[in-house]
């Protein structure tokens, strides 16, 4: 017998308890589900404002310009890093860097992480931002690339389109994001609390995460 | 090493010996009580805190109910998303399998991220034996891979040790691992912590294998979860071409939106913040990112044996979130390692001997490494009664009765003159010796409680005859224990 059919044997057998229809019954019916579907009740403008203020909260450096002022302030963003090379993913729309006196780097699926580990800095979009949790989500979107290219260079730039993109909780970003794309959920720059918890930014991600919340695009 | 507990004393030896360690005493007292203040605030930001845990509850008990249906559709949504799935019966199997597929890429070294399953299986043990090289990439991982130790908590593992200590193992054994410590490393946090991100760096970027845990997988979509704070999980899923995961059979949820509701209740619950800094999640392989070859290796290894156990198999509701380690009196005297097992605390108590069997001295004694205070399930966003489950397993202990092991039903003969009762009464000695292990556990809210036992079984019988147990659920134990100095003075209590 494989190990497969003998597992699911067991599990067969550990239940025999359970009735019928306790089993089946349908799963719509089984979970209650009469948690919010978002805390409190806000403005468009207060979700964003609450967004900064949790982004903030959780040590990310938080901008916010319009449309307009947007190339000046990467290009602002960038200088004041010192950074002389920025990756790009492909569907980032150009101008958004054509400020920018950095040496653009192409986001290439043959680029090897050790490339990579030589970028300053890397721009990108992102697919959903949740205001309650202080949360940017990447999808991997034309204007966000490969998951690796926002985890090797040690500063993102990550620029959120307000109010569109943003929504209050967890549960209405789910709504919005689509399971079948890898999915990168990321709550300010990486940190530990390993040694005696004291909480320390930046192990292994970038160690410096820069939010842009620009409205009107 | 890690995972290894092989003639681990028993519990209350074990427990004896560390309350001794003022060290870990110290370190872990600060810990619990940090992480567990901070807790309280998260989940108090959140208003329907009572209905995500009731929800959590339900998502898990209707997907246990209906495990064999869940593991089928997850099997088929994995590999339609082009993964491969295996099924492991047993840690030798798991570890079989694992060391087999690494092999197939020919290289002799992975990356790891931080997991229960594979550190419960001695994974990294079993990939040695055969010339393989695991790397721990957590940072608490690393610290306890370095310094030739066990893991202590599910979340901090390395809250035994201090910065001082883990100056010194970074600066002693860096040098043979990789790259060494730079010269001249303090001990504040931040440096450390940048020895680390150097030290684990090479690594990461010329890793072809990654192995990882996960801490949801969803049936309907066939995706994978994993929680984390670091980033290192992130390089492990994303840089290497070939990815392993080994998970519980467990782990499964039944559709996308259930993540709603432990993406809320797992930060708040383990780290006590309102997200943790990453989270991945992954559905078999991804075009141009990610690995190009992912296999997932579903883990039995006594899973299904719990799962027979009509009152124990609530346990596999659990997160591992640690809520209940942090709130525990007898945990943070004991510390994790006078558990013998990956999983200490509470969840320990009655996870490890449901998952191994009680023949074990230490097994037979982890029902009793408690007082019985609640504290670990009010806390519990799945709301395990471990109280309940504890007493459930102290009866089996000593009365004996029918259990699964292995996947066929036996009849435990009860404990009397046996070693496994010897050492329940000294755990319960020790634990109940201990007023102020008990008093210095932090007052919850009452909520309900469901278990109402009007006598103790077995080496309990002794207490409860004089010791007017039944007020446990009106009073919290502890409450009574305080008030009454012990039992010593409650009205017509005999010492
Ligand atoms: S038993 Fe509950 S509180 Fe303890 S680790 Fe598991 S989920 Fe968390």
């Amino acid at each position: 017998m494989s190990s497969r059919d003998q597992i699911l044997g067991r599990v067969r057998r550990a239940l025999a308890d359970v009735p019928e229809d306790k089993k089946n019954h349908a799963y719509d019916r089984a979970v209650p589900r009469d948690y919010l579907r978002e805390h409190g009740d806000r403005s468009t403008e207060q979700t964003t404002g609450l967004l900064a203020e949790n982004l903030a909260d959780y040590r990310a450096h938080v901008h916010r310009c319009t449309a307009e002022e947007l190339p000046a302030l990467l290009a602002r963003l960038l200088a004041a890093r010192g950074a002389r090379t920025v990756l790009a993913p492909p569907g980032l729309p150009p101008h958004w860097l054509k400020a920018a006196d950095t040496n653009r780097i192409a986001d290439r699926a043959a680029s090897t992480p050790h490339e990579l580990d030589e970028v300053d800095s890397v721009v990108t979009g992102c697919a959903v931002a949740v205001a309650e949790t202080g949360t940017i989500v990447l999808d991997g979107g034309p204007d966000q690339g490969r998951r690796r290219i926002t985890l090797v260079p040690d500063h993102h730039i990550c620029v959120v389109r307000v109010p569109d993109q943003v929504v209050s909780s967890v549960p209405q970003a789910l709504e919005r994001l689509d399971p079948a794309r890898p999915l990168t959920w990321i709550s300010g720059p990486s940190a530990t609390s390993d040694i005696e918890l004291d909480r320390v930014e930046g192990v292994h991600g970038p160690r410096t995460l820069e939010v842009v919340l620009v409205s009107g695009v | 090493m890690s995972g290894t507990f092989v003639g681990m004393p028993a519990f209350p030896e074990a427990a004896r010996e560390a309350v001794r360690n003022t060290t870990l005493r110290a370190n872990l007292r600060h810990a619990t009580h940090t992480i567990r203040d901070k807790r309280a605030r998260a989940v108090a930001e959140l208003d329907d805190w009572a209905s995500l845990r009731e929800a959590g509850k339900q998502i898990k008990d209707h997907t246990l109910r209906n495990l064999e249906h869940y593991l089928l559709q997850l099997e088929e949504s994995v590999t339609a998303a082009g993964g491969t799935v295996h099924w492991a019966g047993d840690a030798d199997e798991a570890n079989r399998i694992v060391t087999d597929l690494v092999k197939a890429t020919g290289e002799s070294e992975v990356v790891k991220v931080k997991s229960m399953a594979t550190q419960e299986i001695g994974l990294n043990e079993a990939l040695e034996a055969e010339g393989i090289h695991a790397y721990e990439t957590d940072l608490a991982e690393l610290i306890v891979q370095l310094g030739k130790d066990r893991p202590s908590h599910i979340l901090v593992p390395a809250i035994h040790r201090n910065r001082g200590e883990i100056r010194d193992i970074f600066e002693k054994e860096m040098g043979s691992w990789g790259r060494p410590a730079p010269e001249g490393l303090t001990d504040t946090p931040a440096e450390l912590a940048e020895a680390a991100r150097l030290h684990l760096r090479e690594k990461f970027l010329r890793a072809k294998v990654g192995i990882s845990g996960a801490n949801f997988m969803v049936a309907e979509t066939g995706t994978l979860v994993v929680v984390e704070s670091e980033g290192n999980g992130r390089m492990c899923l994303t840089l290497p071409e070939t990815l392993i995961s080994v998970v519980g059979i467990e782990k499964i949820v039944p559709t996308w939106r259930d993540l709603e509701v432990f993406l809320q209740t797992l930060p708040r619950s383990s780290t006590a913040e309102r997200m943790n800094p990453y989270t991945s999640t992954w559905t078999g392989t991804a075009r141009e990112d990610g690995p190009s070859t992912f296999h997932l290796v579903l883990l039995d290894n006594g899973r299904t044996d719990t799962l027979a156990d009509e009152v124990g198999r609530q346990a596999l509701r659990c997160i591992r979130c640690s809520a209940c380690l942090n709130v525990c009196p007898v945990y943070e005297r004991a510390g994790g390692h006078a558990y013998g097992s990956v999983y200490p605390g509470p969840i320990g108590a009655i996870l490890s001997p449901q998952l191994r069997g009680t023949q074990s001295e230490i097994d037979a004694s982890l029902p009793y490494a408690s007082s019985l205070c609640g504290a670990c399930y009010e806390v519990c966003p799945v709301a395990i009664d471990i109280p309940e489950v504890l007493v459930h397993l102290r009866e089996r202990v000593v009365q004996g009765g029918e259990v699964t092991r292995h996947g066929t039903k036996v009849t435990l003969r009860p404990a009397k003159g046996h070693a496994a009762e010897r050492a329940a009464m000294r755990a319960a000695g020790w634990a109940f010796g201990r007023p102020a292990a008990l008093r210095t556990g932090q007052r919850l809210a009452s909520g309900t409680r469901r278990i109402h036992p009007r006598t103790l079984p077995g080496p309990g019988r002794a207490w409860s005859a004089t010791r007017d147990l039944p007020k446990v659920p009106a009073e919290p134990f502890r409450d009574w224990w305080r008030r009454t100095n012990g039992g010593q003075t409650e009205k017509g209590g005999k010492k």
